[in-house]
């Protein structure tokens, strides 16, 4: 994994002071409030319903087990002993004091962690595979190129005042688990005809209120080039983006006002300006970025374990976990291990402190010292060896941890909603947990298989609904909470935005909802087939009579 | 309004005109539109003043005969002129940028890296932010992870030096 230099740890410990600065000249009224609102965003701090939240960046989701367990004493010295998985492989503080944070971010910095550039209108955490450096369908591992853009685009002078947040996503794999085409920018990595390897580009894609799919823009850009050319995007989009109506102001509207031909053409002839003026990027600092991802010493193992099987037969829980929990990897005899934090009824992507500690041990005694946390909200032991997997189990269930859904329909995204979020419309968390428990039966979700729900407070989308399976959106309808569900969303390489099924619903009808549509998919499901399969195999109308007969009843 | 640069507060050598009566010989700043006839009317020192808004290109006839282009700052978010400044120091300008606008401190290294030489501010925001605050905001990062901007030491130079 990657470690920090004395030159990482000299930015983050001044990043630190300067905050620190900036808060004393708050305070003393050097800056107004007006003012200093942008910095404390840019170091991750937001004034929410009830308190500050404070969001820690986790750099493309790869957390060592030290880090881990900074972030638990963290929470229990400065918040309700719990943190929040994000949708971004961050985590949120919930419940931290204003006069607490020069502390908290000191404590981060102790670990190499920070806070910075979490929030504002700058380049945010870049995210990749949960798998990253473990999957077995992965060309090579994306965190080095997510770490080369990562220190490229920390404290850009240039670009800290967009016109909007910009996110960029990386994947390696042909199988897209990052959710590229949501990015503002999304790069995957391939290889061309003569097997030179480099990036594939995407630009455009975001949720939000006005959910759009990420276009290409480059088939094939060489690797050197990579931070140039993303320079030239940037530069493109902070001249030209709109800044009259923040709710236009991402890259999204404008590729889409422009057109994506427009775009091409104002983004090359930027790159090529940039490259006539200075010479290339050199590959240099990739290739010392990249030597530190060096892949752990892996054993040579059987493809099968004897142990795991001997203790899944035995055990049924076992086996159910195995079944959904574990997934491929690169290596013979290991997988990576998804831990989920979606227990039946529990708030999706919270996690205790001891529950982070147990699980910063597995990371350390089971998988390298490694962990990840996915955009699912949860966390991935990236490398444990299959014969080990029953004891890794065995500590997960006594943390409460061993819930055996991943991918499954109680492995629900869901945003913090009305219960924390200043900018929420309805509450999210309460009809995830309620969801929850509607389908916790292991043999109805087993039954029902595959299938995302994505639930947000509010437009802003940061739950994903527009790319679930089904999606739920949370408004307030004449003073009362009213859910619209859509369906037909994926995130992955069929991306699609999920059609509205029809009037919103009163949380208490939202089961029920759901059941009709699932009883439409069990009805005309074909051997093998998931949800979202039959979904685009049938399209959207046998659903849209099964919601009515629900929306009709509540009208 | 104050002005200052990387040393502190300075007096401005410019005088910014509405109309180009009796501007020969002197220095002087006039919006961008009148710049073809500033340049008719013999200065001693060229003056524009640019709205972010303005292309690049649409400044590059009269970068080598242009003392000075200030680049407006309507608001301290909008960074837009941060990418004008390094799009027309690509250009090759070789005379003084200016920042002109109700930025704050924390910016001055940013506006500095991206090619300008000194920053304007009203006075009520300089009233608020003396300059020793500008002064301490260069100090406080000192390192840089971008290659090519004018700010701090370079970490990719330092890491492939060692
Ligand atoms: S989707 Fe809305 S309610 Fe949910 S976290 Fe984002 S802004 Fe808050």
């Amino acid at each position: 994994m990657y470690a920090y230099d004395e030159f990482d740890r000299q930015i983050v410990r001044e990043r630190v002071a300067q905050f620190a600065s900036q808060v004393e000249r708050r305070l003393d009224g050097s800056l107004t409030d007006e003012e200093f609102r942008p910095l404390r965003l840019k170091n991750g701090l937001y004034l929410q319903l009830h308190a500050y939240m404070l969001r820690v960046a986790i750099p493309y989701g790869a957390l060592s087990a030290r880090q881990l367990r900074q972030m638990a004493l963290i929470a229990e010295t400065y918040d309700r002993g719990y943190g929040h998985f994000t949708t971004r492989q961050n985590l949120q503080y919930n419940w931290p004091k204003l006069r607490d944070t020069p502390a908290i971010l000191g404590l981060l910095a102790d670990v190499d962690m920070h806070a910075i550039q979490t929030s504002g209108n700058c380049i945010r955490n870049t995210t990749t595979d949960c798998f990253a450096g473990a999957a077995f369908d992965e060309i090579e591992d994306p965190r080095p190129t997510a770490e080369w853009i990562r220190q490229w685009s920390t404290l850009h002078p240039e670009f800290d005042w967009l016109g909007r947040k910009f996110k960029i996503a990386v994947t390696a794999s042909r199988q897209d688990r990052a959710v590229l085409k949501g990015h503002d920018v999304g790069v995957r990595i391939v290889r061309d005809a003569d097997g030179e390897t480099g990036y594939q580009i995407y630009i455009g894609g975001g949720l939000g209120r006005t959910p759009m799919e990420g276009k290409l823009i480059r088939e094939f850009l060489p690797r050197a080039e990579l931070l140039d050319y993303l320079e030239a995007i940037l530069r493109v989009y902070n001249l030209e983006g709109r800044r009259d109506n923040k709710y236009k102001a991402r890259i999204k509207i404008l590729v889409h006002e422009i057109g994506l031909e427009k775009i091409r053409a104002d983004v090359e002839a930027e790159y090529a300006s940039i490259v006539a003026a200075s010479p290339k990027a050199d590959l240099r600092e990739f290739h010392r970025i990249q030597a530190a991802f060096d892949a752990p010493e892996f054993a040579d193992l059987p493809e099968v374990s004897r142990k795991l099987e001997q203790a899944q037969a035995n055990d049924p829980d076992l086996a159910l976990f195995v079944e959904h929990n574990l997934f491929r990897h690169k290596h013979k005899g290991y997988a990576s291990l998804t831990i989920s934090l979606k227990g039946i009824g529990q708030a999706p992507g919270d996690a205790n402190a001891a529950q982070m500690r147990a699980v910063a041990d597995l990371a350390e005694k089971y998988s390298f010292n490694e962990l990840r946390v996915s955009h699912k909200q949860n966390l991935v032991l990236p490398h444990v060896r299959l014969d080990d997997v029953a004891e890794i189990f065995a500590v997960l269930k006594a943390h409460d941890l061993a819930t055996a859904n991943a991918e499954l329909i109680t492995d629900i995204i869901c945003c913090p909603g009305l219960d924390y979020c200043a900018l929420a419309t309805a509450r999210s968390i309460p009809l995830a947990q309620k969801l929850s428990r509607h389908f916790g039966d292991a043999a109805t979700q087993k039954d029902i298989g595959e299938l995302s729900i994505k639930i947000s407070g509010c437009i802003n989308a940061c739950g994903h609904h527009h790319i679930g399976n089904i999606g739920i959106l949370g408004l307030e309808k004449k003073g009362a909470e009213s859910y619209q569900i859509t369906i037909g969303g994926d995130a992955g390489d069929q991306f699609a935005i999920g059609e509205l099924l029809g009037p919103g619903l009163p949380e208490t009808h939202v089961p029920e909802a759901l059941d009709k549509l699932i009883a439409v998919y069990r009805r005309e499901r074909r051997q093998g087939e998931t949800f979202i399969e039959t979904y685009r195999r049938i399209g959207l109308a046998p659903y849209k009579t099964a919601f009515k007969e629900i929306a009709d009843a509540f009208a | 309004m104050l002005l200052l640069d990387r040393n502190g507060a300075k007096a401005d050598p410019f005088a910014r005109v509405e109309t180009l009566d009796d501007v020969a010989g002197k220095a002087v700043i006039v919006a961008f539109d009148a710049a073809e006839k500033l340049l008719a009317a013999a200065p001693a020192q060229a003056g524009v003043f640019a709205p972010n808004t303005l292309d690049a290109e649409q400044l590059s006839p009269f970068l080598d005969r242009l003392a000075l282009i200030a680049i407006a700052f309507p608001s301290a978010t909008d960074g837009r002129g941060f990418s004008l400044a390094r799009q027309l120091r690509r250009l090759g300008f070789k005379g003084i940028l200016r920042a002109s606008g109700p930025l704050f401190s924390d910016q001055f290294p940013q506006a500095l890296a991206c090619g300008f030489d000194e920053v304007e501010i009203p006075d009520a925001n300089a009233a608020r932010q003396p300059v020793q605050q500008w002064l301490d905001a260069l100090k406080r990062v000192t390192v840089t992870y971008q290659r090519d901007y004018a700010q701090g030491e370079r970490i990719l130079d330092r890491r492939a030096r060692s």
